[in-house]
Formats: C-alpha cells, structure tokens, sequence
C-alpha cells in the first residue's frame, strides 16, 4: 500500500507535541514517522534514555499509547513479556483480539551494548514484537560516551580526541547484520531523510509474523557537534556516501533499498560534523582515509550479499 | 468441600504443585540450582497441557523478572522462581516490580551467593533483597512452600498492597527433601485464589497508560511514601489470608510459629527449616524442665516489630539464629538479629540478646548446636550478662 503524506498528516499523534527533545533531535521525528506508518493499535516500550526522560516525566505523558519504561537493558524483555500476556489473555478469552503491535525503542547504548543480551534472547524466542534502535552513535542522554556504535574517529567524551589518539579507535559493531543472523523475518537499516522508505520499513515490520528489526540512524546534534536545522542533511549524507547504507533482509533475502546516483566521499559528512573535526588535523588525515577505505569495502559487500540474492 | 490428596513430594515440587493449580498467565523462568525442580516441573506442566500458561524459558534471570514486569503490567497473574546468584542478577528488576506495584509471586529456594561458589543453603539471597519492597514469607516445610505459595498470589494481588511475594524455602534441605504435602483440590484452589482484575493495563488501548515515568525530586519521594505506607497494610492482609486459608484448607497462618512459649523464660528466634531440629531439641529441653520456647517466623517483610515484642514480653533472654551475614554490621550481626534488636529497643524492652551464625554454604545443623544455644541462654538469663554478642554454630576455628 502507498503511503501518501496527506492521508498520513490527517492521522491522530501517537507521540503528542510538548515533549522533552531538543531542537533538531531527529528522535521524535522518527518515532512519529514509525507510529504514523502503523494502522493497528500500538503497545509501546522504551529502555532507558533520551526518549524515555523526553517524554514521560511525571506527572506529564507525551504518550497517547499504552507505554512502559522498565531499565536501560530490558526493554526487549520488558515488551515480549507483555505480548506474552496478550498472547495468553486472547487465548483465555479475557480480552478480545485487537491485533495489537509491539514496540520497542532503544538507543545504541542500550541496543548495542548493554542490551544485547536481552534483545537477542527475545529474537531467538520469536516474540512478535518490532524493536527500533535509535542509533545516534554514542550515549548521548548520559553526555555523549562512545558506544559500540561509535564510528570510527569520532571525538566522544569517553573518546576524546587528543593530541595522540584521534577520537574512537574501533569501528562499529555490525549490528545490523548480527541480527540478521538471527534469521527473524524482518531487519531492516533505515534513515528518516528517506522517510518513505522508513515508513514503508515500518508497515513491513509490522506485518512480519514474528520479531522484527529495524535500525535507525538518528541525528544527534549536540553529540555531532553542528547546527540544529541540519539534522536531515546531515543523515541523508550518511546514505549518500553509503556510510549508512538503506537495506533490509526480508525472511533471509537481501535487499539493496537506495543506491545513491553518485557515491559521496565520507569526508564530506565527516566534515559536516564537529566530532570529526580533529581528523582534519595533519597528523589524523589518515584515519579518514582508513574510514573511506572501511566504508567501501563494507559497502561492496552488502552489494555482493544483494546481488547474490 | 476441599478434597486433599498426601502427596510425597519434595518442596522444590511442592511449589510447581501449587503453581500448577495457580495456572498463571505467564511464567518467565530460568534455570538455577536449586530452584531447577520448580522450573522444570512446571515447564512439564506446560508440555503435557496442565497448565496452558504462557511459559517463557527466558535467557536469564534478569531477562526473567524483566519479562516478568512487562507481563504483569500487560494486567495478568505473573510467577517466577529463582535463587542464590540468580536472585541477585534480578536485583535491578526487583526494585522496578515492587516499585511499579506489580502484584508478581516468586518462589526462592534458599541458596549461598558467591564467591565462594556453593549450591548450598543459607539465606544470603533472599537476605540480600530484603530492602527490595518485596513481601517476604519463609517457608519450614514442602507443605508450607506449598501453602505459602498459594496465599502470596492473595496477598500480592489484594487491592491495599499490589505488592510482589517471595516465598522461601531451604535449598535442597527443603527443596530436594521428600515429605508427605497435603496438595488440595484443583477446584478449590482455583476458587480461593479467585480471578484477578488489574486497575491498570498496558493491553488497555482505549484507555492508554504510561508506566515506569520518570520522576524527579518534586515526585518521587511521595511515591517512595505511597509504596511503604503500601507495605505496612501488608501484616494484616498476611494474617486475614492466613485465617481464611486455615478455614478453607484447615492449615492456619500467622506472623510467626510459637512453640511452647507460653510461660517461656528463654526464647529462640528462627526461619525456615531450622525451626524443625530447634523444636526437638526444645521438646527434650522442656522435659527436663527447662522453661524455653521457639518463635518461628514466616513473615520478614514486614517485618513484624510489634507483635515479636509482644511475644517477647515474658521473656528473659532470646537467641536469633542467622543464615546469613550482614557484613560490616554491630560485630558482624545477621539481619534477623538487627530487626530483632531495633524492634527490642525501640519498644523500650530490656530483654538480653545473643545472635549466632549458622548453616552457611548449607552447613549442616545438628541438635548439639541448639542445646548450646539453650544452655548459653540460660547463663544469660542466670547472670544478666551476654559474654559475645555474635557466635558461630558449627564452625571450626
């Protein structure tokens, strides 16, 4: 079904104006593209961070939604327990079949990192459950920390760049595809620039019969270190130079969403973001090279893994 | 008409019986020695349709009590088991429960924590969470596991409190020991527990709410208020659970087990399976004369102050017996004693206290070690005076 924008901009809010985000926070943009793109009723669970304390400080609820905040780790866990009530209260016949989606919404910290554990397990049971990690690359509501989503280069307070190490050393973990190797029917990398292709992301998600995946890079601009109207330019450059990749492995098949006309050079994000500054120095010009060279080759073989499909 | 069945049972089964005829919603549960009796008896239960609760074999015990506060605030009935180490991977999550109100019975097998690794019994874990807001019940018998078990989904769920249960048993002494367990009817169970109504339900769409908010200092310390007012209506929700249990089931339920109390001089202070050796050995005191007696507690939390100083009242000396350690606290107490003592000394009681250490990492209790503490009590009641505060029962030095 296409999405057109104006049936889409007629449709109630999920997530209500007056929360918490920042100017420019590409978070609730995302989240209100994802809700917007659901027609059935939503059960919403958010793990620890810059979504959960934006817009649920009591007395206050941004939430026009059932919604739960359980800790930083757990929100897999936390959501796949409440559609195993679901599952079981509709079996018993004490509460009618609504076709309820569940959802849950972590950052890279607790998606990443300290979460995995918990998310993998509730892949692995087949809990019917869509998870949506808010990838900003670094722990952005504790301060900007480097995560293990962190690229390669970037200045983080637990990475800062100084006079001899220039920012995070590692690359990023593949997380993306580490679910896909879970062999759950939908995963899914996506970007809110390209906002159809997110939407119709969503509705595909919310169609799997079973968990399914979806990873968002989400423009963090006081972590990125730019300005606040250029949230959107700044990730639609992550896909152009093929840095964030638009894909999706729909039950084990690979798909290529987007490839960009004209492969941008990474330098030109880099160079739209303060984290990355530092690199630009002399004696760091070669850490940007070793990340094209990273992006290329990451960027051949998600080519190779759709073509052979 | 309640139609009882004996049973030879061992306590770890006892309560998968009970959580049988519970048939909650969901169970997320994970395996540890030596609660693994219950989940794997009830994860059977599932697989042979006697029980068509949602069972969720989770990947640890974190993941357990998480899945287990996703569930419950979904507006269902919620069981889980657990102990030792596994107990304190949940710590997080144990406060998050209680917190947030969710009615949720857990039953732990009394087991040490780490390090040094022991599958034994002590009471460390569930010690070690008794801060958490859960209620606390420990449980002598496999029968009393089991009736334990099936009043804490009354007490939980009872509309004054939503408060989470633990129910305790001793690992492997109770957990692994067979005993003949009275196990009732399906039907009455099922109708003593009755249904179960949340106020409040993620899975109500109409009416959409936001659980586990984010509350600063202008909030959060009058929901800290809220959930320990909570926790003081608890006793007497555990002791009208108790009468009617009695009633219906003919097995009745207080605060605390008293043993020949009644004109007591001396009085020892117990949980759990000791109380059993400690009451022979109080038995054969008594037939030679002495005047001694034995307060079995279920309920620690609360912790029921007042009513152990009223029972206390007549008495001239009393022995706590701890299974575990309070590291660092008055010479190194254990955490029934402190309760013990705060309660005396509050009430203005002028009795003489003595704490000893036993049974750690599952050490055996032996009756010897009770008539010392019977003849250690009487030199205190004798001469007024407490020659150590804190001792160890059964330990080589």
């Amino acid at each position: 079904m296409v999405i057109k924008l104006k049936e889409q901009a007629t449709k109630p809010e999920r997530l209500a104006p007056g929360h918490r985000f920042c100017a420019g926070c590409a978070e609730p943009i995302i989240i209100r593209q994802i809700l917007n793109a659901i027609d059935e009723p939503v059960v919403v669970g958010a793990a620890t961070g810059c979504t959960e304390i934006a817009t649920s400080m009591y007395p206050y609820t941004a939430w026009n939604v059932p919604w739960i905040h359980n800790a930083f780790e757990n929100v897999s866990t936390t959501i796949a327990g409440a559609e195993a009530m679901y599952r079981v209260l509709v079996r018993r016949g004490k509460i009618p079949e609504r076709n309820i989606r569940f959802i849950a919404i972590g950052g890279d910290g607790a998606t990443y990192d300290i979460g995995l554990q918990w998310l993998s397990g509730a892949l692995e049971r087949g809990h019917r459950f869509i998870y949506v990690c808010l990838n900003n690359e670094a722990y952005m509501n504790t301060g900007i920390q480097r995560s293990s989503a962190t690229p390669m280069g970037a200045h983080t307070t637990t990475s800062p760049a100084g006079t001899v190490i220039p920012g995070k050393v590692q690359w990023r973990k593949p997380l993306t595809e580490i679910i896909a190797a879970h062999r759950i029917p939908y995963v899914a990398q996506a970007a809110p620039s390209h906002w159809r292709d997110l939407m119709e992301k969503a509705r595909k998600a919310a169609a799997a019969d079973g968990p399914s995946f979806i990873n968002v890079i989400s423009d963090c601009n006081r972590g990125w270190r730019h300005g606040t109207e250029t949230s959107i330019e700044v990730t639609r450059l992550a896909v152009e130079t093929c840095y964030w990749p638009l894909f999706e492995v729909e039950n084990g098949v690979w798909k290529l969403n987007y490839k960009p006309r004209e492969k941008k050079p990474v330098e030109e994000w880099l160079k739209m973001q303060g984290r990355f500054q530092h690199l630009f120095q002399p004696q760091f010009k070669h850490v940007i090279a070793e990340i094209q060279a990273r992006v290329d080759e990451e960027w051949e073989s998600l080519l190779k893994k759709c073509e052979a499909e | 008409m309640v139609v009882s069945t004996k049973m030879a049972l061992e306590g770890a089964h006892a309560s998968a019986q009970a959580m049988r005829q519970i048939n909650p919603d969901v169970v997320a549960a994970y395996p540890i020695t030596p609660q693994t009796a219950i989940v794997q008896t009830f994860s059977q239960y599932v697989a042979d349709g006697e029980v068509d609760t949602e069972f969720i074999a989770v990947e640890s015990e974190h993941a357990a009590m998480s899945a287990c506060i996703g569930a419950a605030a979904a507006g269902g009935r919620v069981m889980t088991a657990t102990a030792a180490n596994g107990l304190a991977l949940m710590w997080e999550e144990l406060y998050i429960a209680a917190s947030l109100r969710l009615p949720i019975v857990m039953s732990v097998v009394n087991r040490a924590l780490s390090a040094p690794l022991n599958i034994h019994c002590d009471h460390s874990d569930s010690m070690g969470a008794r801060d958490a807001g859960w209620i606390q019940l420990y449980s002598e018998t496999g029968q009393e596991a089991y009736d334990n078990t099936i009043q804490a989904v009354r007490i939980a769920e009872h509309p004054d409190l939503l408060l989470p249960v633990m129910v305790m048993q001793d690992g492997f002494i109770t957990g692994h020991a067979v005993e003949l367990v009275e196990v009732a009817d399906d039907a009455s169970v099922k109708e003593f527990i009755g249904t179960y109504t949340p106020k409040y339900s993620l899975l109500d769409i109409d009416h959409p709410v936001t659980f586990g908010a984010w509350d600063l200092w202008d909030y959060y310390f009058e929901h800290k208020r809220q959930q320990t007012d909570a926790m003081s209506k608890a006793m007497k929700v555990i002791v009208d659970v108790g009468k009617e249990f009695g009633q219906v089931f003919g097995r009745t339920y207080g605060i605390f087990d008293a043993y020949a109390m009644d004109d007591a001089e001396l009085a020892i202070i117990v949980l759990s399976s000791t109380a059993g050796t400690a009451r022979t050995v109080i038995r054969e005191l008594r037939k030679k004369g002495l005047k001694i007696g034995l307060l079995k507690l279920r309920v620690f939390r609360p912790f029921p102050a007042q009513e152990l100083v009223a029972a206390l009242k007549d008495v001239k000396a009393v022995a706590v017996l701890d299974r575990s350690i309070s590291f660092g606290a008055m010479e190194g107490a254990g955490p029934l004693f402190l309760e013990v003592c705060a309660a005396l000394f509050a009430a203005g009681a002028t009795q003489k206290v003595v704490n000893y250490i036993y049974g750690l990492g599952g050490r055996d209790v032996l009756p010897e070690y009770i008539e010392r503490v019977a003849s250690d009590l009487q030199e205190i009641a004798d001469t007024g005076k407490v020659k150590s505060l804190v001792n160890y029962l059964g330990l080589r030095e």
